[in-house]
């Protein structure tokens, strides 16, 4: 109770410090603001605050694109999946790996030679109890104290690290991996503070947000997906939902008892951050368990977009895109911000591909749904979502929670990987077009009651997966229009496309391929002009920098992660009878383990 | 701490012989003890609702790292292969107590699931479900089960 009570008042310390910093403009910050700006450096895990993963660069351009070729390569040394990106900043660049996290500075002065290396002594029993893959989607950079990286261990620890040797500044630990809380996700470094989320909504935790003080890693503020109006954050009557106040105890009302204690409502993705607004946007994943049945409500905050006040956290509006989730339609994918035409109207947007299939537009101010359309005509889980409720149109058939437990419902797309996971989607400020990596893949899903054991799995559901009935193909790479809320043109790919996208001023996007290759296209159409076959499949974001005046390319390959689970021995037998006969090759006839950094540059 | 381990793994092993006492016990009728008799039934592709419930329970707990279909992932072991090589007892001792792989060029944990009541309960209809994929006898996907 005492240090409870110290906590609280540490807490009160804290808020009360920040409010009058806050009101102060922070050096770092805009320094950092600065640095984002400038296109031959990539300072944040998404490039900008927008999370736009938009570059102004134009060297390699439709134009000159068939000349890429690899220019360096670098082995990580580590076998496992290779999401997230690797960071530049002048003449550094920094990668880090999955599980032992291994943190690289590598010299652009001298073609990737290690400036220095870190790398976590973990408890490697933090391993197994992370959902899919021991995953790390890359570091952030400060400029304060010099420059200091961050990274968010496996094992949930947050480590500040000067930027210029690798030695540790300081170390703090933000959750608990008996009980399944495991740290996957970049962290956001917003004025004087870092923020990270928290992964293991298939263990039975609860989902939260929070900020650390950079100066020294203490807590500033901690929200949660679930709980009580002051854990949430929540103002009864300030926060808004569609417009309208929250009221009281929005998040218990919709969970039977305590079971909101075990959740889920992870925030393993991605955070965006308006400065004008001094808002901040991330989105919450799956309730536990997978068995719907068993936890009857709305189940929020759980598959929400979060839009909070960057200085103390206070929720300024939410929305729920899958209510009493039936699927696991994790709601954590990047948050884009972008001022862009809606329906012709010039709009301070949020746009968000969400697992569930649906392109969500949000005006990022207030809240309020603009748009919602299916980005893979696949979808089927739902009709539509209603614009006044803001609620999806349910097809019974297609919700294993309506048609209740043990019982296997068929063809539901899209499956659990969603049309879109993690892997983020790229936006071109210059054609207002988004490019969208997915995922075409549908299942049976079976729900049943299960018990909750601290560190043990708290799933309840058993599928199966495959490609939509008649197709062959597991993944689409898309140009959508928010504008028109319609596919602009779709590329199919042969297995789910689980890389970052780049879009550049010059006309291009890149994206990875889970069989290994970079591909650059042309952004009106979508036509080839570059591809190169990497050592491993790429589940790694794409990003690009200049070096002595010249434009490159760099891509983590190695695979894993969710995809290498699903995938790796192919989905389904050849002959299944799924409609699709001799559709489907296993992912591991085309690639192997193992993590290597490839650059891509121009010839002279 | 090898101690307290040791003791949970130990607790564990007893807590699941005595379960899996009791499920041997209630199992018999269904599939009586014999070296030629397999302790699966599948006609028709359909399976007996012991193994059902083991494939239900595979995509719980094990499918995760292990893949669809027990057929392995870009890191986790191809059961249906391993099956081909391990014991009974050994595959089930593994479950229990886990297993840890790490050095330079691995890191691969398989945690212990003897405190996981629905796994331990359920470890012979695992078992079974995995034997069945691995003998051949079973194929991919989800499976209709038997009438009880």
């Amino acid at each position: 109770m005492n240090s409870k009570k110290s906590v609280l008042a540490m807490s009160a310390c804290m808020l009360a410090g920040s409010a009058v910093l806050g009101s102060a403009p922070s050096l770092a910050n805009e320094e950092l603001s600065k640095l984002s700006k400038d296109p031959s450096q990539w300072v944040m895990p998404l490039g900008n605050y927008s999370s736009q993963r938009y570059s102004e660069l134009t060297q390699i351009n439709t134009k000159t694109a068939k000349s890429l070729h690899p220019v360096w390569t670098f082995s990580t040394g580590v076998l496992r999946g290779h999401e997230g990106g690797p960071l530049v900043i002048g003449d550094m660049m920094y990668v880090s790996t999955p599980f032992p996290n291994t943190v690289f500075a590598l010299s652009l002065k001298d073609a990737g030679k290690i400036a220095w290396k870190y790398e976590p002594k973990q408890d490697a029993n933090v391993i197994p109890v992370m959902c899919c893959d021991t995953v790390n989607r890359g570091v952030s950079y400060t400029p304060d104290n010099g420059g200091m990286i961050f990274l968010h261990q496996a094992d949930t620890s947050l480590v500040a690290l000067d930027a210029k040797t690798g030695k540790v500044v300081w170390n703090i630990k933000d959750g608990d991996p008996g009980k399944g809380e495991t740290g996957t996700s970049a962290p956001l470094v917003v004025k004087d503070k870092v923020l990270i989320g928290i992964s293991g909504g298939e263990f039975g935790m609860r989902g939260r947000l929070t900020a650390y003080n950079i100066k020294d890693g203490s807590k500033a503020w901690i929200a949660y997906s679930e709980g009580t109006d002051s854990e949430l954050k929540f103002d009864p009557q300030k926060t808004t939902v569609m417009g309208q106040p929250v009221g009281a105890d929005s998040s218990l009302k919709t969970w039977k008892g305590d079971q909101y204690k075990n959740g889920g409502g992870a925030t393993w993705g991605w955070i965006s951050y308006d400065p004008s607004l001094n808002m901040i946007y991330y989105g919450s994943g799956n309730p536990g368990t997978w068995n719907p049945t068993q936890r009857p409500g709305d189940n929020k905050w759980s598959m929400t977009v979060f839009a909070r006040d960057a200085d103390t956290g206070e929720a300024k509006w939410v929305y729920q895109m899958t209510p009493h989730d039936q699927w696991d339609y994790d709601g954590i994918n990047e948050m884009i911000l972008a001022d862009v035409p809606v329906h012709g109207k010039s709009t301070k947007a949020l746009v968000h591909f969400d697992r569930n299939g649906f392109a969500y537009v949000l005006d990022r101010v207030n809240g309020k749904l603009l748009e919602a359309e299916k980005y893979d005509p696949a979808v089927n889980w739902a009709s539509k979502i209603d614009m006044a409720s803001g609620r999806p149109v349910l097809v019974d058939q297609f919700g294993p929670g309506a048609q209740g437990a043990d019982h296997n419902t068929k063809n539901v797309c899209p499956a659990a990987l969603g049309s879109k996971d993690e892997q983020p989607a790229s936006y071109s400020p210059k054609n207002h077009m988004f490019f969208v990596p997915t995922n075409h893949v549908c299942m049976d899903y079976e729900p049943f009651k299960v018990s909750y054991t601290a560190g043990q799995p708290y799933v309840g559901a058993t599928l199966s997966m495959y490609p939509p009935q008649g197709q062959n193909n597991l993944g689409n790479f898309i140009a959508y229009d928010v504008n028109q809320g319609k596919i602009a043109w779709s590329d199919p790919e042969t297995f789910s496309v689980w890389s970052g996208a780049l879009a550049t001023a010059g006309d291009v996007v890149a994206y990875g391929t889970l069989d290994g290759n970079l591909k650059v296209v042309d952004q009106k159409t979508g036509k080839l002009l570059y591809k190169f076959k990497t050592p491993s499949g790429i589940i790694g974001n794409i990003n690009t920098y200049t070096y002595g005046g010249k434009q490159y390319l760099a891509v983590l390959s190695g695979v894993g992660g969710w995809a290498g689970i699903g995938m790796a021995a192919g989905l389904s037998e050849d002959n299944a009878g799924l409609g699709a006969v001799g559709a489907y090759k296993q992912l591991s006839n085309y690639t192997q383990l193992g993590g290597v950094l490839t650059v891509f540059g121009l010839s002279n | 701490m090898s101690r307290t381990i040791l003791k949970i793994a130990c607790a564990s092993l007893i807590a699941s012989a005595a379960i899996a006492a009791h499920h041997a016990a209630g199992a018999t009728d269904a599939a009586p003890a014999s070296p030629q008799k397999k302790p699966y039934t599948v006609k028709d592709g359909k399976v007996d609702i012991n193994t059902y419930h083991g494939y239900l329970y595979y995509g719980d707990q094990c499918m995760r790292c292990h893949g669809p279909d027990g057929a392995g992932s870009s890191y986790a072991p191809n059961l249906t292969e391993s099956l081909k090589v391990m014991t009974k007892e050994q595959v089930e001792n593994t479950i229990i107590n886990g297993r840890k792989h790490v050095d330079s060029s691995n890191e691969k944990v398989m945690p212990a699931f003897g405190t996981n009541e629905d796994v331990v309960e359920n470890m012979d209809n695992i078992y079974n479900y995995l034997l069945a994929r691995s003998d051949g006898a079973l194929g991919r996907g989800h499976p209709e089960h038997l009438d009880p």
